[in-house]
C-alpha cells in the first residue's frame, strides 16, 4: 500500500447557506494521479481549493503528510496549483512567471535560470523565456501554468480543470503530456475534471462526487466496469441504465425477461438498478438471443455503429461493428458477466439519483 | 467603399461641427490672443509673464497643493477601490452609488459647504468646542484648499483604480499565493503592477483639473491665497488682459498635455510589455 499523503477528515462547507460539501472524507496517496470527477456544482473544485487553502473548511481538518493544515495559508503548503484559464501574470514575461515563486524563496539566480530551462524543456517550450503569456496560444499558456507550479518542487500539483479552455486535438495531446510530466516527477497530481474520458484516460484513480458526496472511487477500470450506482454509471460512459428486479443470486429480472447474470447478495426480489454497456449488448438472430427487438436507429461513428433497438419496451444503446438495417429484427443477448447489478437508493436522500430521473447536464 | 467613407463623414459630421465650433476655434483664439500684444502684433511677453514672481508663486503653488492633492486621493482610493472590487456584483452596485452620490450635485455647492464646515464658527469648529477641543482655523489655507480639492477629485481618482482592480482574476492573486508570496509580497508585486494604467488615469484625472482650478481656491483660500488658475481667471474677468490670461493658460497647457503624454506612453510601454 502506497503512503498517505493528503486526508480530508469530514469536511463541510457552504455557501450562503447552500450545503456544497456535505462531511466529505477522503485519502490521497503519495504519486498517485487522482480524479475528482463529477459535474459542475458537485464540489469537485471546492475540495480542491480547500486542499491548496484558497478556502477554509466550515468544519473538519486537511491533514497534509501527517500534518494538520487546515488554517495553514497557500503560501505555506508544500503544494502548487494550476488554474483554470492558466491565471498567468500578464506584466510579466514567461520567465519571470516561472521564476515567480523561486523569488520569492530567494534562490539564487544562477539556480533560477537552471530551472527555467528546465520547466520550459520539460513543457517543450524551449526558447519562450522572453516571450509575454498574451502572445501565447491557450496550449502554450496551460504549459506555462504547469512550469511556473512544478519549478518550486511541490509534493502535490493541484490541477483545477486545466484543459478545460482547449480546443479537442490540444486536450488529447495534453492528456498524455500530463501523463509523462507525472512520471518524469514522481509527484502526485490531483486533477478536477467533468470530463470523464479525460478522467479514464489519466487517472491511477478516480474519486466520483455528485453533490457534495463522493458517489464511487476506484482505478478507473473499476468505475467503468463495476459502478456502484445509477449516477456513476450514467455519468462514465454510454449505458443502458434500467430498473430490475433481483429474483435470486445469479438471475435477475430486466424488462419481464429473465437474465442470468454472476451477481449474488442483492436479496431475493429486491428491486435493483442495472447498467448494460452498449458494446456489451449483442445482436443475433431471431430466435437465438434472450429478448426480441427491432433495430429503430443506426449512426455510423467510425470505429463502430451506434445503434437503438427497441426491445421490451426499453430503446437500448447498441455499439456494434457490424451493420444492421433500420427494421431488422434481432435477439437481444447479454453475457451474464456483463451485466452490472446495483443497489437502488431507498429514498431521495441517498446519495445517488435514481435512473428515472434526467441524466445530469454538463454546464460548462 | 466611396460610399461607405462618405456615410461615415456625414454620420460624424455633427461631432466635426461641435469640435470645430467649441474645441478647435476657441484653441485657436487662446493661441493667437495668448502670442501677440493687444496691437495683435507677435510676442512671447504674455507667455515669459510665467516668470515673474507673482505668477511663478502661484503657478508653483498650485503644482505644490494639486501634486499633494494627487497623493491624499491616490492613497485613500486605492484601499477603497481594493474593498469596492472584493464586494460582490451586487454589493458593489450599492457602495459604487455611495460615492458617486455627492457628483450629483453641483460642484460648486459641494464647495460652498465645505467653506460653512471649515469656517471659523462653522461646524467643524462647533463640533469641536463642544468636545472641549480647541478651535481650529483652516478656512483660507492651503490645507483647506487641498481638502477643497481631495474632496471634488477623489471619485475620478476612485473609479479607474476600482476598474483595473476589478478586472484581475481572482486566480491570479490566488496564484501568488500559491507559489509562496505572502500577502504584501501579492500586492507589491502583482496588484499595484497590474493596475498602473489605472493608476496612472487615476492621476491624470485628478491632478489636472487640481492644477487648473479657480473655484476651489477662490472658495477656500479666499482671497489671500492665489492659484495660477485665478491668476488666469483675473486676468479675463477683472483686468480684462485677454492677452496675459491666454499666454499663462498656454502655459497651463503644456503641462497638462506633458502630464498626458508622459501616463500615456507609460501605459503603452506597459502594453508593449504585455
Amino acid at each position: 500500500m502506497k503512503k498517505e499523503l493528503i486526508r480530508l477528515d469530514h469536511v463541510s462547507k457552504s455557501y450562503d447557506g447552500q450545503m456544497i460539501l456535505d462531511d466529505l472524507s477522503l485519502v490521497i496517496h503519495e504519486n498517485e494521479f487522482v480524479t475528482l470527477l463529477g459535474p459542475s456544482g458537485c464540489g469537485k473544485t471546492t475540495t480542491l481549493r480547500i486542499i491548496g487553502g484558497f478556502e477554509k473548511p466550515d468544519t473538519g481538518k486537511v491533514i497534509f503528510d501527517g500534518e494538520d493544515i487546515t488554517d495553514l495559508a497557500p503560501n505555506k503548503r508544500q503544494l502548487n496549483t494550476v488554474f483554470q484559464k492558466y491565471a498567468l501574470f500578464t506584466h510579466m514575461d514567461v520567465g519571470e512567471n516561472i521564476a515567480f515563486g523561486l523569488k520569492i524563496k530567494n534562490k539564487p539566480q544562477s539556480y533560477i535560470d537552471d530551472k527555467i530551462r528546465y520547466a520550459l524543456k520539460l513543457v517543450n517550450l524551449e526558447g519562450f523565456e522572453h516571450r509575454m503569456p498574451e502572445s501565447l496560444s491557450g496550449g502554450q499558456q496551460q504549459r506555462i501554468a504547469i512550469a511556473r507550479a512544478i519549478v518550486n518542487e511541490p509534493k502535490v500539483l493541484l490541477l483545477d480543470e486545466p484543459l478545460g479552455a482547449l480546443d479537442l486535438k490540444m486536450r488529447q495531446d495534453m492528456q498524455y503530456e500530463l501523463i509523462r510530466l507525472k512520471n518524469e516527477l514522481g509527484i502526485t497530481f490531483i486533477y478536477v475534471t467533468h470530463d470523464q474520458e479525460e478522467a479514464l484516460t489519466m487517472s491511477d484513480h478516480i474519486i466520483v462526487m455528485n453533490q457534495g458526496y463522493i458517489q464511487q472511487e476506484g482505478s478507473p477500470e473499476d468505475i467503468y466496469n463495476e459502478p456502484e450506482n445509477a449516477f456513476v454509471a450514467d455519468f462514465i460512459g454510454d449505458s443502458n441504465l434500467m430498473k430490475a428486479t433481483f429474483v435470486r443470486d445469479g438471475l435477475v429480472r430486466i424488462l419481464d425477461t429473465d437474465f442470468p447474470c454472476v451477481d449474488k447478495g442483492f436479496g431475493d426480489m429486491k428491486p435493483v438498478d442495472v447498467v448494460i454497456r452498449p458494446e456489451d449488448v449483442e445482436l443475433v438472430s431471431r430466435g437465438q438471443g434472450q429478448m426480441p427487438g427491432v433495430v429503430s436507429h443506426v449512426i455510423f461513428k467510425g470505429v463502430h455503429y451506434e445503434l437503438e433497438v427497441q426491445a421490451g419496451g426499453f430503446e437500448w444503446l447498441v455499439h456494434t461493428t457490424k451493420f444492421f438495417e433500420v427494421g431488422t429484427e434481432v435477439d437481444i443477448r447479454v453475457d451474464p458477466f456483463n451485466i452490472q447489478v446495483m443497489n437502488r437508493p431507498a429514498s431521495e436522500d441517498e446519495e445517488a439519483i435514481s435512473p428515472e430521473d434526467e441524466p445530469p447536464v454538463l454546464q460548462e | 467603399m466611396e460610399k461607405s467613407r462618405k456615410a461615415i463623414v456625414l454620420q460624424s459630421s455633427p461631432y466635426l461641427v461641435w469640435s470645430i465650433l467649441f474645441i478647435i476655434v476657441p484653441l485657436f483664439m487662446v493661441l493667437y490672443y495668448g502670442l501677440t500684444d493687444e496691437e495683435g502684433n507677435f510676442t512671447l511677453a504674455n507667455i515669459a509673464a510665467i516668470a515673474q514672481p507673482e505668477q511663478a508663486r502661484a503657478f508653483g503653488l498650485a503644482l505644490l497643493l494639486s501634486l499633494a492633492a494627487t497623493a491624499i486621493c491616490f492613497f485613500l482610493a486605492y484601499p477603497l477601490a481594493m474593498i469596492l472590487a472584493r464586494r460582490r456584483t451586487g454589493e458593489r452596485g450599492l457602495v459604487t452609488t455611495l460615492f458617486l452620490l455627492p457628483m450629483w450635485m453641483n460642484f460648486l455647492l459641494r464647495t460652498f459647504a465645505w467653506m460653512t464646515i471649515l469656517e471659523d464658527g462653522g461646524v467643524l469648529n462647533g463640533i469641536l468646542s463642544s468636545l472641549g477641543l480647541p478651535a481650529v482655523h483652516i478656512i483660507n489655507t492651503s490645507g483647506a484648499i487641498i481638502i477643497g480639492m481631495v474632496y471634488n477629485f477623489l471619485p475620478f481618482m476612485i473609479l479607474p483604480l476600482y476598474n483595473s482592480l476589478a478586472s484581475i482574476d481572482g486566480n491570479v492573486i490566488n496564484a501568488a499565493r500559491d507559489l509562496g508570496a505572502t500577502a504584501v509580497q501579492t500586492f507589491f508585486s502583482v496588484v499595484l503592477p497590474l493596475t498602473v494604467p489605472g493608476i496612472l488615469s487615476g492621476i491624470t484625472m485628478v491632478f489636472i483639473p487640481a492644477l487648473t482650478t479657480f473655484a476651489i481656491s477662490t472658495l477656500l483660500g479666499g482671497s489671500k491665497i492665489l492659484l495660477i488658475g485665478n491668476i488666469i481667471e483675473q486676468e479675463f474677468t477683472l483686468t480684462y488682459d485677454w492677452n496675459l490670461g491666454s499666454g499663462l493658460s498656454l502655459v497651463l497647457m503644456v503641462f497638462v498635455i506633458i502630464n498626458i503624454v508622459v501616463s500615456g506612453l507609460t501605459e503603452k510601454r506597459e502594453e508593449v510589455h504585455r
